[in-house]
């Protein structure tokens, strides 16, 4: 032992817990050499690393600029809050795709996708596969229809029985996702977990991220996760985190009054309302409301993490504003 | 009755005499110069016809009744029942005591089938087939060897073909059609004729060769005391009748004793009679017991499938849509009259061997139900193991509900695909796997709640229909574009993989008025560490509606008419005060109809955990409810 490079360290109780290079790291290399089953082994810090996969523009520029673009044949995710632009990115990337001709499939898992957002945001809604796995009693197509019936049936279900209605669409999901990424072909398969209670949603054993991770790989798709918190861990290469902006009542309330014009990012508005703040006698509150619009969301992004070759260009976070879409 | 024909090997075998195959040129000269015919015959065809659907059959001896119990008898049998000793007539009893021997009834479904399948087989070489019996075809083959190769070679084609589509067929080639016919009755497997040599080829076979494909009862008398005769007269054999003197046979025998002669000799000629078939692919199987449960359906399904594939191949056809129709039986008589019925037959959670129906039945009942289902399938296809996969997922979602005594299976023929796509366009899915897919995803979340959307013309919220996803019907940008106009500049995107195509295409279409394009700046794709500044677009991100389905039902707190608090039973973090808001935006319709509807939006900002939450609540004004419809992302 006196000899040896490498020596073995002692825990707070005397136990051994690990052996440690005494010297550096060409000496342990060199003494590892000699071993001669050890001979052909590659240290992992030297293997060869693995080509850039090829990305994709995500619709966004800003999260272009932030990320390279979505990678294909990798598990991207995108967590955040409600509110977060989480579906406006998923949104994006979908139109983005769907307008380079590449047929793409939505596994909505609390069916919440919107189709005129999406027909908004210029999805060629033909080349996009929709799979609404909620396992909701209410079927209804309209909105009048579900006022009655279905919201007192859904009012008699206790909550347990609503979070096993939940485990049951994130299964459908997982199974779903199986068979697309199977099936091949696809140029962008998006699991929409946004709404998947995090509990919920972190009970989704890792064998499945890995699974999906294995079939995604060496293929032309980008797998795009959305959820509240990052379920995927290790398994997704590229972990990207949205928030809004924090505004809190009061100081929103405040800049509503004081810059109206131009100030707020994260809502609102305007249109005639300029014309009433004109005069000098009005005061915001008596604003009224159909004056006021909401205009958009302003959206801060950040690279948690990435196993991709390519680091981000210039720095980790980004900001992009999204706009509404008004109907006529 | 007549005695039945000569014996021959039901394997294909090829006749590899000097005439057929050693001396190709100068008999297919003399053939092609006469005009050849071809003949293709099924012997035993309403057994062939049962072998067909069950293969396993051709290596047993097997045998076909007619008749209705207890009255029936062997109408007709494979070779290997007649070396058993079997004879046409014999009763069920009869040849019940032979233990090797498998009885089947006599289907003319089946038959029917099998005879399609023939007039597929024959209209796959050439378009002039005379149908001349049920287990008989006569085809025109001239002007075919420059198509398909010498006349050997078609009809080895031919055997194959039918041999593939589960008929073991006897062919023969001939410069006239009736000597065709009797030769290939009178021959197994492939048999060419050379033209002048008719009589000595055609010398050898027995007399009975000249009678058969009669089914008239009366025709078959007269055939019969015909044969009598000659033998009386000591001819065995066509060669024998060939050498009579034709005047006195006319004397003796009139003008179909001539004719006879005639065929003998062959040396008749008479005009084909073409028949064009209708495209009707279609399948049958009669079974003799009731199936229950989904399994064995599918075997016979499977079996179904690859005949109707073949066909279809045969004709250079694909299929566009599926029919299953299902005889069913509705019910049971109990011995007291009552009829009983099933609960739930083919379930497919049964175990194989345990009944599914809850009613003890003694006979069946006479009503019987129908049980159809479609399978349109987006782009042609001939995938046996596709359609099988399609069938059972279809079959599993909706089952027959009772058991099945007949199916029919039908296929709507139509040009296959073209499955070459676009050198440049991006890959899309495999109609065939994305069907499978669809199909399974369909059983797992329910077959409406997956597809592609279409928006309803309407300001009615959630306005939208669902389709079915079929992204290869699609058209691409590219085409229909009249590339002959050169008025208007269009764009061309090469992949930057393809440099060679990429400049010879600059060099081809750089002409005033055109342009080429550097594909990344079409194509959105992004080099690493080079993220183009054209994609991408700062200002192109909508803000997306999440929907609440059903929608959020809210308790509101108004002020001054406006909305000021709200609080939400089902959703712990949609409650508490407004801290902004914008609307309302009033809509409505569909007033002048029973399912009217008019509500007023709102925008609300909440002060949640994170920041600042957005909702869409909607007042609906027909029922005064006020709701959550879904929240900004």
């Amino acid at each position: 032992m006196s000899s040896s490079s490498l020596v073995c360290a002692h825990g707070p109780l005397g136990s051994s817990f690990a052996f440690v290079p005494q010297v550096g790291p060409e000496a342990l290399f060199k003494r590892l050499s000699e071993v001669p089953k050890l001979a052909g082994v590659t240290p992992a810090s030297r293997l060869e690393s693995r080509a850039a996969p090829e990305t994709i523009s995500s619709g966004i520029l800003e999260i272009d600029n932030l990320i390279g673009g979505l990678p294909r044949g990798c598990l991207t995710e995108v967590c955040g809050p409600a509110c977060s632009g989480r579906t406006s990115l998923l949104l994006a990337a979908i139109a983005a795709a769907t307008q380079r001709q590449e047929v793409c499939a939505l596994v909505d898992t609390n069916d919440t996708f919107d189709p005129h957002s999406a027909a908004a945001a210029d999805v060629d809604l033909k080349r996009l596969l929709w799979v609404r796995c909620c396992d909701s009693s209410w079927r209804g197509q309209g909105f009048n229809r579900a006022d009655k019936a279905s919201l007192k049936t859904r009012a008699l279900v206790p909550q347990e029985r609503r979070n096993n209605k939940a485990e049951g669409a994130v299964e459908q999901a997982l199974r779903v996702t199986d068979l697309l990424l199977q099936s091949g072909g696809f140029g962008l398969i998006a699991i929409d977990l946004g709404d998947v209670p995090i509990k919920t949603a972190r009970r989704i054993p890792l064998t499945s991220w890995f699974r999906f991770r294995r079939a995604v790989e060496h293929t032309p798709t980008v797998l795009l996760v959305i959820s509240q918190q990052s379920c995927a861990h290790t398994c997704a290469s590229l972990l990207l985190r949205l928030e809004g902006e924090k505004l809190s009542a009061l100081s929103y309330q405040r800049s509503v009054n004081a810059h109206f014009g131009n100030a707020l990012d994260s809502i609102v508005r305007v249109s005639r309302a300029e014309e009433v703040f004109a005069n000098p006698g009005t005061s915001a509150c008596e604003v009224p409301n159909h004056a006021q619009l909401l205009q958009g969301l302003s959206i801060r992004a950040e690279v948690l993490g990435s196993r991709l070759e390519r680091k981000p260009v210039k720095s980790d976070r980004a900001a992009f504003k999204t706009k509404m879409f008004w109907a006529g | 009755m007549l005695s039945r024909q000569p014996a021959r090997r039901r394997c294909y075998k090829l006749i590899a005499d000097s005439d057929g195959y050693d001396r190709p040129t100068t008999n297919n000269q003399r053939l092609a110069a006469a005009m050849p015919f071809a003949c293709i015959f099924v012997p035993d065809f309403p057994a062939e016809a049962i072998v067909r659907t069950e293969p396993e059959l051709r290596l047993q001896a097997m045998a076909v009744l007619e008749g209705k119990p207890p009255l029936q008898k062997v109408f007709a049998l494979n070779e290997k029942a007649c070396r058993a000793g079997i004879e046409p007539g014999m009763t069920k009893l009869q040849v019940e005591a032979c233990t090797d021997l498998v009885l089947r009834s006599r289907s003319l479904l089946q038959e029917a089938a099998a005879h399609a399948t023939l007039l597929d087989c024959a209209q796959s070489f050439s378009p002039r087939v005379e149908d001349t019996g049920c287990d008989t075809l006569l085809l025109d083959l001239a002007g075919l060897e420059s198509l398909f190769g010498p006349l050997p070679k078609i009809a080895c084609e031919m055997a194959r073909l039918a041999s593939d589509l589960g008929l073991e067929a006897n062919v023969a080639v001939a410069s006239n059609a009736d000597t065709a016919m009797v030769a290939a009755r009178g021959f197994s497997g492939v048999t060419v004729i050379p033209a002048g040599e008719e009589a000595d080829r055609l010398g050898g076979l027995p007399l009975d060769v000249l009678f058969g494909g009669l089914s008239d009862p009366d025709h078959k008398d007269g055939a019969e005391r015909l044969l009598e005769t000659l033998h009386r007269w000591g001819v065995r054999n066509l060669r024998s009748l060939a050498a009579l003197p034709e005047i006195a046979i006319s004397e003796r025998l009139g003008q179909e004793g001539v004719c006879l002669q005639q065929l003998a000799r062959g040396a008749t000629s008479r005009t084909l009679v073409p028949f064009d078939p209708p495209l009707v692919f279609q399948e049958a199987v009669e079974l003799e017991y009731p199936l229950v449960l989904l399994e064995p359906l599918a075997f016979l399904l499977q079996r179904m499938l690859n005949q109707l594939c073949a066909r279809l191949a045969a004709r250079a056809l694909a299929a566009q849509e599926l029919r299953l129709k299902l005889e069913l039986e509705n019910g049971w008589q109990s011995e007291d009259g009552e009829i009983k019925t099933f609960s739930a037959a083919l379930n497919p959670e049964l175990p194989s061997g345990r009944s599914a129906w809850t009613g003890e039945g003694t006979r069946p009942h006479t009503a019987r139900g129908l049980f159809q289902r479609t399978l349109r399938l987006p782009v042609p296809m001939l995938d046996a193991k596709v359609f099988l996969k399609l069938l059972q997922l279809d079959l599993k979602a909706h089952p027959p509900g009772a058991p099945i005594l007949k199916i029919h299976l039908s296929a709507e023929p139509a040009r296959p695909r073209n499955s070459q796509n676009g050198l440049f366009l991006p890959a899309s899915p495999e109609p065939e796997k994305l069907e499978l897919t669809l199909a399974r995803i369909s059983g797992i979340v329910g077959e409406d709640r997956v597809g592609s959307l279409e928006l309803l013309d309407t300001h009615r919220p959630e306005a939208f229909r669902m389709q079915h996803f079929a992204p290869s019907g699609l058209k691409h940008d590219w085409e229909g574009h009249d590339f002959s106009r050169a008025d208007k500049p269009f764009t061309f995107v090469v992949p930057s993989g393809l440099q060679p195509a990429r400049d010879l295409l600059f060099r081809l279409f750089s002409q005033p008025g055109k342009q080429c394009l550097d594909p990344d700046q079409r194509s959105g794709n992004l080099q690493p560490g080079s993220p183009s500044q054209e994609t991408g677009n700062s200002s192109g991100a909508v803000t997306a509606l999440r929907i609440f389905r059903p929608p959020l039902h809210t308790t509101v707190t108004l002020r001054d008419g406006k909305p000021k608090h709200i609080v939400c039973s089902k959703r712990e973090k949609v409650q508490g005060k407004i801290i902004w808001l914008a609307g309302p935006w009033r809509s409505s319709g569909d007033w002048w109809e029973q399912e009217g509807w008019a509500r007023d939006e709102w925008d609300i900002a909440l002060q949640s955990e994170p920041g600042i939450a957005l909702y869409r609540l909607v007042h609906d004004l027909l029922s005064g409810c006020w709701f959550i419809e879904g929240t900004y992302d």
